[in-house]
Parts: C-alpha cells; sequence; structure tokens
C-alpha cells in the first residue's frame, strides 16, 4: 500500500513590542518572576484590556511579507478555558475574523518549487509560565500578555522534508520584517504539527495526531518522519490510528503518546465585548506595506543582478536580516561587494561560529568592515595582514587607526619601492642569469629579500611586477 | 443630618457657609448609618477612619465654592473596587478582598472630593433583583422592611431611600439600578453604554454593564452624572463623545417634547397601580405641552430570553478568573489542581452566581452556540431597531421601570424564572444600551413607591434629565419619604 | 417534566464551569435550568434571515493604545493579595496534565 502524507503546521511567533498586547506591562519576560505584571495580567477583578496598536501592526508586516489579504474589520474573541497561566481562564485571540487569510510561502525540495498556503494568520496573548518543583506548582505571569501572532498552514504539506522547507521559508520571511526574532531555541518561534497519512486515491483524510515538544526545526523533521512511519505500520498491520497529542523524545527520536483526545474541547468561543473592532483601512495598510523592508528573494536578485555576486553567496547572506543589512551597509559604504561577500561568508561566519553569538551582539560593525575592505582594494593592506585587521575588528578597534598604529601600511609605492629592488637586483647578479635562463625560483628568492629588506611591508603584487619589468629591460 | 430634606446644593451651601464642617457632615453620615442600618443593612463595609480623615483635610483646605461636591458623602457599589477598602460584590469568593487599584468612577468621585462612606450591598455579582442573593446579608426595603429593596444595587438604593446618604452608585446590566431606585421611591440612573467608565466595576456582562448615580432627587443624580461620565483609556468602550453639562437645561420648558409609551410595556402583567401611574403620567408631559403617543416595540417579548443568553454567557466567562490562583478565597486542602478549581468554585459562589454561569457556558458551548447565543445577538439586533424605529417618531419613551411594587422578602427567590421576568421592562434598555432613568410615579394602594422609566436615545441623557426634572417639580412625589430613616 | 435540557448535559456543562453538584443540587438545577431554557427556546421562532448579530453597543471603533511600556509596580501588592506565593511565585498545587493548554 502506498501512502500520501497531510501535514499541518501551527506557528507561534511572539512580535518584539514594547509593551503587551492588552496591557502596557513592559515585553519581557527574563525578568524575576512577575516584575513585568500589573492587574490586568494577573485578571484581576474589573480589569479591562486595551488593544495595542504596535501589535496590529507588526501582525499585519507578518501578514503581508506572507502574502496575505488583511481581514477589513477585525474583532477579537475569548477562548474559555481553566489554567494556572491562563489569569481571566479566557485567552483573548481572533476565530471569527482572523488578522489575515489566504498567505502562501515558496518553498524548495529537492530542486522542485511548490506553494504551500496559508490559510490564516491571527493575533493572540501569550500565557504566563509554569514551573513544577517539590509538590507545587509555581506560575509566573511575567509571559502572559506577550504578543503572539498564529499561523496556520494549509494540509499541502506532504512530506517532513516540506515542513522543514516551510519554517525555514516562514522563519525567514518573518525575521526580515523585523518584527519577531523568530527563534525556537529562545521560544520566540513555537511550532505544532498534525500529521495524518492515507492511501493514495483514499479521499477522506486519516485520523491527525497532534506532536507538542519539537525544540528545532530538525525535531520537527525527525518527529514527524518517526509518526509518518509509524502510521504505517499500524494501519498496514490493520490497525487504526487514534486521535493523540503526542511528545517528541529528542533523546530516543520517537513520539511518545502524551494523551488520547476525547472529543474536540470546547473552548466556547465569542466575541470579547470588551474591545471595539477594528477597521483596517486601505492607507493604512499601503503605508505598512511601503515601509516594509525589502524582502530575502528582492535582496537575493538584487545582488546577484546588480552586485554580481553569485546565486550561492547571495543565499548565504540572506540567511538573516541582520546579515543582509550588515551587507547592505557595507555597499553602501562602497565597499567592493565581492570582497565584502567573502568576508562576511568567510571570516565574519566562521567567527560567530566559533563564538556561538549574533552578528548583532558581537563588535564588529559594517563601517569597521566595510574600511577594511576598503584598505585591502586599494592595496593598503595585504590579506594576510588582514588577518590581524580583522582579530582587531572583532575587539572593537578602528582598522585604519590599527594600521597605522602598528604600522602595517603596505608599501604599494613604486617610486619608493623602485630603488629598494635596484638595490636587491645590483647585490645579487647571478639571480638575474638564473631569471634570464628560465629559473622561476629566482623570483621567489629576490621577492624574498626585497620583504626582508621592507620588514615585510612591501606590497607583493607590485613587487613582482616591478622586478620582472626590471629584469625585462 | 435629615437627608429627606437635603439636596447636594443645600450641603453644598452649608459647607461653603461653614453652618456645618465636611468631618462634622461626615459624622452625622455615620450616625444616620448606625441608627438606621441595622434595620436596612444597606451596607456592607464602612469606611469611618479614611472618610473622617478624608474630610478633616477638606475643612482645612477649604471647601471649594466651584466644587458642588465638595466633602459630599457618598456609598459606592461592593462590585466597583476600591482601593484599600474591602470589595466584595456581595460573593463569600471576595469576602476579604481588599483591592489594589480603585475603579475609575471611584477616582473620579476621589478627585472631586466627594467622601466614600462605604460599600453597599447587592446581589452576588449583581445576579438578581433583590438583594437576596447576597453572600452576606439581606438588605430590607426602608418602606417596609418585611419587602425586598430590589436589585441588584438594593443596598444603594435603600441607603439613599432611608436617608443614610444623599448618593450613591450602582450598576445596571439588566436593570439594577432603575428597579431598586422603583422599589425604593429614588432616582436612579442608567447612562447610555460608554458613557460611563467600567475599569474597575467587577463585570458581570461586559456588554450590558453600566455605572449610574442614585439620589432622591433628578438633579443630585444629574450632578453624580457629570461626576462620573467620559472617556477613560482604560476602557476601550467608554465612549469619546463630549459629557454636556447635564444640570444645564434642567429647568427648559418641554413644550413640544415627543413622548412615545410603548404598547408592549403596558401588557397584563403590569399592575394597575402601575399602568395607571404611567397614564398619569402621560397627563402630566401633555399638561406640560409635550405630546405623549403610542409607540410599539415589536420584539419586546424576545428581550427576556436573547438577554438572559447574552448576560449569562458574558457572566459565565467574565467569573472563570474566580479560580482560586491569584486572589480571593482558595479552597482548603484541595487535592489537586482540578481539585482547587472545583471546591474554590462551588464553595465561593452561591446558587444563583452558579445558575447562571451554568446556563452562559450550555448557550455558548459548540452545539447550542448558533440557536441560543448567536440567535439572542440576532435578537439584540432587532431590538436596537426597534429603538431606532420609534426614536425617528419621538424624542422620549415614557415606561413602567418595573411590572409590580416591592415584593416580600423570600418570596420570589425561590422561582428563577419569575424573577427573571421581573426585569422586562427594564433589561430591553440594556441590550440596546440606550439611557433611562426611573423616577418617583408615587406610591401605590399599599403605599409602597412606585417608578416610571423615561428613556432616551443613545447619549441623550440631557433629555433624560430634563424630563424628569418637570415631572419630579410637578408632581413632587420624590418629597414621600419612609416612615424610617432620615431623622424620623 | 419537558426536557430541554437533560440531567447529563446540566452535569457536563457544570464540569466545563469547574463546579461541582451533588445529585440534589443536579436535580434541583437541571429543573431550573430546564424551564430557563424551555424560555429561551421562545428565540427559536423569531426570523433572523439575514440579520447580522449584535455583540457590543459601544460607539467606538478602532480604539488602541500606543506600543508604549508602563510598569505600574503593582507586583507586590499583587503577590501580597494571592492565596499562596513562593519566591515571587504564585503557588499552586502540583500541575500534571501539560498537554491542555490552549495557546
Ligand atoms: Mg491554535
Ligand atoms: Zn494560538
Amino acid at each position: 500500500m502506498n501512502f500520501e502524507t497531510v501535514i499541518g503546521l501551527e506557528v507561534h511567533v511572539e512580535l518584539k513590542t514594547n509593551s503587551k498586547i492588552f496591557s502596557p506591562s513592559p515585553v519581557d519576560f527574563g525578568a524575576e518572576p512577575n516584575l513585568n505584571t500589573n492587574v490586568i495580567d494577573w485578571g484581576y477583578p474589573g480589569v479591562l484590556p486595551t488593544t495595542n496598536k504596535g501589535v496590529v501592526e507588526s501582525g499585519m508586516k507578518a501578514a503581508l511579507a506572507l502574502h496575505a489579504d488583511i481581514s477589513k474589520i477585525q474583532h477579537f474573541d475569548r477562548k474559555n478555558y481553566f489554567y494556572p497561566d491562563n489569569p481571566k481562564a479566557y485567552q483573548i485571540t481572533q476565530s471569527d475574523t482572523p488578522l489575515a487569510q489566504n498567505g502562501w510561502v515558496e518553498i524548495e525540495v529537492d530542486g522542485q518549487t511548490k506553494k504551500i498556503g496559508i490559510q490564516e494568520m491571527h493575533i493572540e496573548e501569550d500565557a504566563g509560565k509554569n514551573t513544577h518543583g517539590g509538590d507545587h506548582s509555581y506560575v509566573d505571569l511575567n509571559r502572559q500578555g506577550t504578543p503572539l501572532v498564529e499561523i496556520v498552514s494549509t494540509s499541502e504539506i506532504a512530506s517532513p522534508d516540506e515542513a522543514y522547507a516551510y519554517l525555514e521559508e516562514l522563519r525567514q520571511q518573518i525575521q526580515f520584517t523585523g518584527v519577531s526574532d523568530v527563534k525556537m531555541e529562545e521560544g520566540s518561534m513555537r511550532v505544532d504539527v498534525n500529521i495524518s497519512i492515507r492511501p493514495i486515491g483514499q479521499t477522506e483524510y486519516g485520523t491527525k495526531v497532534e506532536l507538542k515538544n519539537l525544540n528545532s526545526f530538525n525535531y520537527v523533521k525527525k518527529g514527524l518522519a518517526f509518526e509518518e512511519a509509524r502510521q504505517r505500520k499500524i494501519i498496514m498491520a490493520g490497525g487504526e490510528i487514534q486521535p493523540e497529542t503526542r511528545r517528541y523524545d529528542e533523546t530516543t527520536g520517537q513520539t511518545i503518546l502524551m494523551r488520547v483526545k476525547e472529543g474536540a474541547e470546547d473552548y466556547r468561543y465569542f466575541p470579547e465585548p470588551d474591545l471595539p473592532a477594528l477597521e483596517i483601512s486601505d492607507a493604512w495598510i499601503d503605508e505598512i506595506k511601503n515601509n516594509l523592508p525589502e524582502a530575502p528573494s528582492k535582496r537575493r536578485d538584487r545582488y546577484v543582478n546588480e552586485l554580481g555576486i553569485t546565486e550561492y553567496d547571495a543565499m548565504v547572506l540572506t540567511q538573516t536580516k541582520e546579515m543582509s543589512d550588515f551587507y547592505d551597509r557595507m555597499i553602501e559604504l562602497h565597499a567592493d561587494p565581492k570582497q565584502s561577500a567573502n568576508y562576511l561568508q568567510g571570516n565574519v561566519n566562521a567567527y560567530l561560529n566559533d563564538n556561538q553569538v549574533d552578528l548583532q551582539d558581537t563588535k564588529i560593525t559594517p563601517e569597521n568592515l566595510a574600511t577594511m575592505v576598503n584598505l585591502i582594494s586599494d592595496g593598503t593592506i595585504s590579506s594576510k595582514m588582514a588577518k590581524k585587521v580583522f582579530k582587531a575588528i572583532t575587539e572593537g578597534k578602528e582598522p585604519k587607526q590599527f594600521v597605522e598604529e602598528n604600522g602595517m601600511v603596505q608599501l604599494s609605492d613604486p617610486s619608493q619601492l623602485q630603488p629598494i629592488i635596484d638595490e636587491i637586483l645590483s647585490a645579487n647578479p647571478q639571480s638575474i642569469e638564473d631569471f634570464h635562463n628560465g629559473k622561476d625560483r629566482a623570483i621567489g628568492f629576490l621577492v624574498g629579500q626585497i620583504m626582508k629588506k621592507t620588514q615585510g611591508k612591501a606590497n607583493p603584487t607590485v613587487v613582482n611586477k616591478l622586478l620582472i619589468a626590471s629584469m625585462n629591460k | 443630618m435629615n437627608y429627606f430634606k437635603e439636596s447636594i446644593d443645600s450641603l453644598h451651601e452649608k459647607l461653603v457657609n461653614k453652618e456645618i464642617t465636611a468631618e462634622e457632615l461626615t459624622k452625622q453620615t455615620f450616625e444616620n448609618i448606625d441608627q438606621t442600618d441595622p434595620k436596612v443593612a444597606a451596607f456592607l463595609a464602612l469606611n469611618k477612619e479614611a472618610a473622617l480623615a478624608k474630610a478633616r483635610q477638606l475643612d482645612q483646605q477649604g471647601i471649594d465654592p466651584n466644587n458642588v461636591l465638595s466633602g459630599i458623602p457618598v456609598a459606592i457599589k461592593d462590585n466597583l473596587v476600591t482601593k484599600g477598602l474591602t470589595t466584595t460584590a456581595a460573593s463569600k469568593m471576595l469576602a476579604n478582598f481588599n483591592p489594589i487599584y480603585s475603579a475609575t468612577v471611584v477616582n473620579k468621585l476621589d478627585a472631586l472630593d466627594t467622601i466614600n462612606v462605604g460599600k453597599t450591598n447587592m446581589d452576588e455579582f449583581a445576579m438578581g433583583g433583590s438583594t437576596e442573593n447576597s453572600a452576606f446579608k439581606v438588605t430590607k426595603n426602608p418602606w417596609d422592611t418585611t419587602k425586598v429593596p430590589g436589585g441588584s444595587s438594593g443596598g444603594s438604593a435603600a441607603a439613599v431611600a432611608a436617608g443614610e446618604v444623599i448618593a450613591a452608585i450602582g450598576t445596571d446590566t439588566g436593570g439594577s439600578i432603575r428597579q431598586p431606585a422603583a422599589f425604593n421611591g429614588v432616582v436612579g440612573m442608567k447612562p447610555t453604554y460608554g458613557r460611563v467608565s467600567r475599569w474597575g466595576v467587577i463585570a458581570f456582562g461586559s456588554s450590558l454593564d453600566q455605572v449610574g448615580p442614585i439620589t432622591s432627587t433628578v438633579k443630585d443624580n444629574a450632578v453624580m452624572l457629570n461626576a462620573i461620565s467620559g472617556l477613560d483609556k482604560h476602557d476601550m468602550t467608554s465612549s469619546d463623545k463630549e459629557v454636556p453639562d447635564f444640570t444645564a437645561n434642567l429647568d427648559k420648558d418641554i413644550k413640544g417634547l415627543k413622548i412615545g409609551i410603548p404598547e408592549e410595556y403596558l401588557a397584563e402583567e403590569i399592575s394597575a397601580d402601575i399602568k395607571q401611574s404611567v397614564q398619569k403620567a402621560a397627563d402630566y408631559y401633555r399638561q406640560l405641552g409635550a405630546t405623549v403617543e403610542t409607540i410599539s416595540l415589536p420584539n419586546t417579548s424576545y428581550a427576556v430570553p436573547a438577554y438572559y443568553i447574552i448576560a449569562s454567557a458574558e457572566a459565565s466567562s467574565n467569573l472563570q478568573r474566580f479560580d482560586g490562583i491569584r486572589y480571593g478565597f482558595r479552597a482548603e486542602n484541595a487535592k489537586n489542581l482540578d481539585d482547587l478549581y472545583v471546591e474554590t468554585r462551588s464553595q465561593g459562589f452561591g446558587d444563583e452566581v452558579k445558575r447562571r454561569i451554568m446556563l452562559g457556558t450550555f448557550s455558548l458551548s459548540s452545539s447550542y452556540y448558533d440557536a441560543y447565543f448567536k440567535k439572542a445577538a440576532q435578537i439584540r439586533t432587532l431590538i436596537i431597531n426597534d429603538f431606532k424605529d420609534a426614536f425617528k417618531k419621538v424624542d422620549l419613551i415614557l415606561a413602567p421601570t418595573t411590572p409590580t411594587t416591592a415584593y416580600g422578602i423570600g418570596e420570589d427567590v425561590s422561582d428563577p424564572m419569575t424573577m427573571y421576568m421581573n426585569d422586562a421592562l427594564t433589561l430591553p434598555v440594556n441590550l440596546a444600551g440606550l439611557p433611562a432613568m426611573s423616577v418617583p410615579a408615587g406610591l401605590d394602594k399599599d403605599g409602597m413607591p412606585m417608578g416610571i422609566q423615561l428613556i432616551g436615545k443613545p447619549f441623550d441623557e440631557a433629555t433624560i434629565y430634563q424630563a424628569g426634572y418637570a415631572f419630579e417639580k410637578e408632581t413632587k412625589f420624590n418629597q414621600n419619604t419612609p416612615k424610617m430613616g432620615g431623622n424620623n | 417534566m419537558s426536557s430541554n435540557i437533560s440531567k447529563e448535559e446540566v452535569a457536563h456543562v457544570a464540569e466545563l464551569a469547574k463546579l461541582k453538584l451533588d445529585d440534589n443540587k443536579l436535580d434541583y438545577f437541571t429543573k431550573q435550568i430546564d424551564d430557563i431554557v424551555g424560555m429561551f427556546e421562545t428565540i427559536d421562532k423569531v426570523d433572523t434571515t439575514n440579520i447580522d448579530p449584535t455583540y457590543s453597543v459601544t460607539d467606538q471603533l478602532n480604539t488602541m493604545r500606543e506600543d508604549i511600556a508602563d510598569n505600574w509596580n503593582q507586583r507586590q501588592a499583587l503577590l501580597d493579595t494571592a492565596p499562596e506565593t513562593k519566591d515571587g511565585f504564585i503557588e499552586v498545587p502540583t500541575i500534571i496534565d501539560e498537554s491542555g493548554d490552549g495557546e
């Protein structure tokens, strides 16, 4: 029996705003427990929510980046359920009139491109956090009210690889809007998946299983692959798939049953009476559209077509908005596009990997790196010297000043080099003869002598040219 | 102080002329309460120390002759949170709850230098029409202490009617200001939805709740509404419409005012005396130069089911936060988390609250949502449209406030259906978000007060006050007082 | 007894609302709720085709707050009024089922 896989993804992305979605408390839940909470966050008697305009705007940015249609009239809804980290016992979300619908992203798997639909996106509040210890649990409401955008895919995702590619693309598109860090390891991107399989040709969907605790894109892929195989095995053996919630175990690579779902939860959604509806004008949408940062695909096209770098380089440079913005700034400072691309991909990326840091958390600035690239381009420093300069840049030093202070300026002026070359040639007639007899080694020896004389500062390219010209005279 | 003989204006004059100090007035108010409240049981908590301290402070800085409310004692219904003063909503759930912030209405009154003397009794979480659903005490009607004061703002209305205070704040979700005002022979205004901030009002039905004043006279009422109205950045449903001075046009002639009486509000369930009081009121208005015609609000009979579906649904969600986790009552010896929820809520809520929570949960559950909650919301539209049509023809609607006068304590409480039908004349106004005021309309054959209701266009409280003032001036019904309280 | 709503349904609704009813109370509430639901059902006969539902009567639209953070510094006061706290956390009985959060 051949099966087809049907995967749906629900992605929650935390929006990086100053204040919470329905209360002015700061969005910062790394703080000591309950520090950034007020009566609203605690669902205190008598409190009312207030809608944060910044959240609506951030949500719209994400929606536009994902090519979704923004709903012109929106209201919020209440989703009712009891849980200690859910202080009002309802979550304010959007159910009837989501922020946006009908979006898509384009993915590439095995050289094939495919559009994956986004059914809907809505904004909502995050819950607090429960921790467990001893015979009690502990509630911290700092995260309560953090703005989220929930992105629900269509069920067009047909393999774990496609799910992986979809998440990559989603992450990248949203990251470039600047509304979220979209980092799974920090919880600013959270993924719930459901998966079912059905024999090819069968019209009705198979029973869905939900997977939780997927803490990286890789685990999503592995979890789905495991689940695909597990379900196939059950059906092949004549069994039936249970509607379940399962947990992915990172150590064994298996999914483990959390609980069997007995009918759908009844969340008793209804329109939130405490918040007036939102009417989103075309003018507002246009304003946001016009101020949206350039999308990664547009940047890649520009890099290849206007700056002449390779597709591969362009792809690497648009992995993150930080990197791409950094590169754009270097180009603005007239650094050579190819050299800049090489440095970012090579030395800079290696540095980030070695130190496990993000570009924005280092002392490397586009200004300093562009200066260095320009120093190489104009021959002021050699690429060998550049290694030392780069290290200095990572320590926050200004490259020009560093080069001068350390006497690292390369000797490239022919009028300064020629007398030295003449001096060396007159002292080594044998080498000139060797050169004319076709012994290339002679050049190496002579260059070495000149470098020695100049304490390594002579520009080897210039020296080579001048040396050959002198001997051929 | 004999509040039966005073108004906010007259008290203000005495304070400005130093015939009495704010401290003395506050003390005398507490004396009134000490004397009368053992019989009426209108108060749940008194704010003695803080009130007297504030009065002394006011005396020191001097009464502002331009602020009519400076030094005036008022009482607050116990579902408005008051920082540092126990706020229970008459529920065991909040028995010792000491809020850390105050409602906007409370802050506004405080900023205008009124003196908060205490918190008044009510039906638990404002659910009920008799104040018998309080977890703590049953308030009595000062006109006849065997009878209910109405509800849910029964404590506020009884306190004013018994002359314990000059003014009190109530809330009205389906008639909870107007019905007790009618039962107690006082003036009660439910303003337009959005006129007064709901911040700090312990929510019952969020799309229906409004705060309003209860007073002995129409003018006092207008003064109080001036004080508490206006846009509040904490309540996004509060209106940014300009707030006029509601006292400005009280004296204005009502000649030419078009008044409509909805025929559906004079159905057979309405007591003969009350029907007659409405007809008499129509006669007074005609005498004053207004026109009075019969109008129709055809969907009126569906208002009761629509209201109880919507109000209960919103309540079921609003009251979920009382779960024993973050504040208020937490059941002891819970075996586990679910047990904590269930025990806290089962022990903390009274029967009426449980009934409404269950009704609301039912109406919102996925299999009934369309047939109940959504359908009720559609009927709400029809009821709004009825009023819109009516207000194309008339400026103001005149109707009885209640089908009967106050009934005996214990009479209705066991039968929720009868109780729910009692709100039939007041709750359509909440569904439509309109302003409406109950004004005293004389006494029935048993000597119990009756009220008529004046319903206005959205944000047109001014016309209601104007018409109410003319009626009051003409009839002097407000001068009827119970035999107890005041200085009797 | 008419049967707009059964005892089982009332019990289910009570469970959703985290309320416990003993048998007597369940009978008592079922009778009342059944009557009230009967009254609710009178709206059945109203034709509401093409009638938009009204969920709010506020005259406000598009009311939003600027995205400015403001810590009201209520932490201590909130913790002080909470039934049980520990080290700045709200203390609750152990949460066993972690699969149920709704998000
Ligand atoms: Mg979801
Ligand atoms: Zn969500």
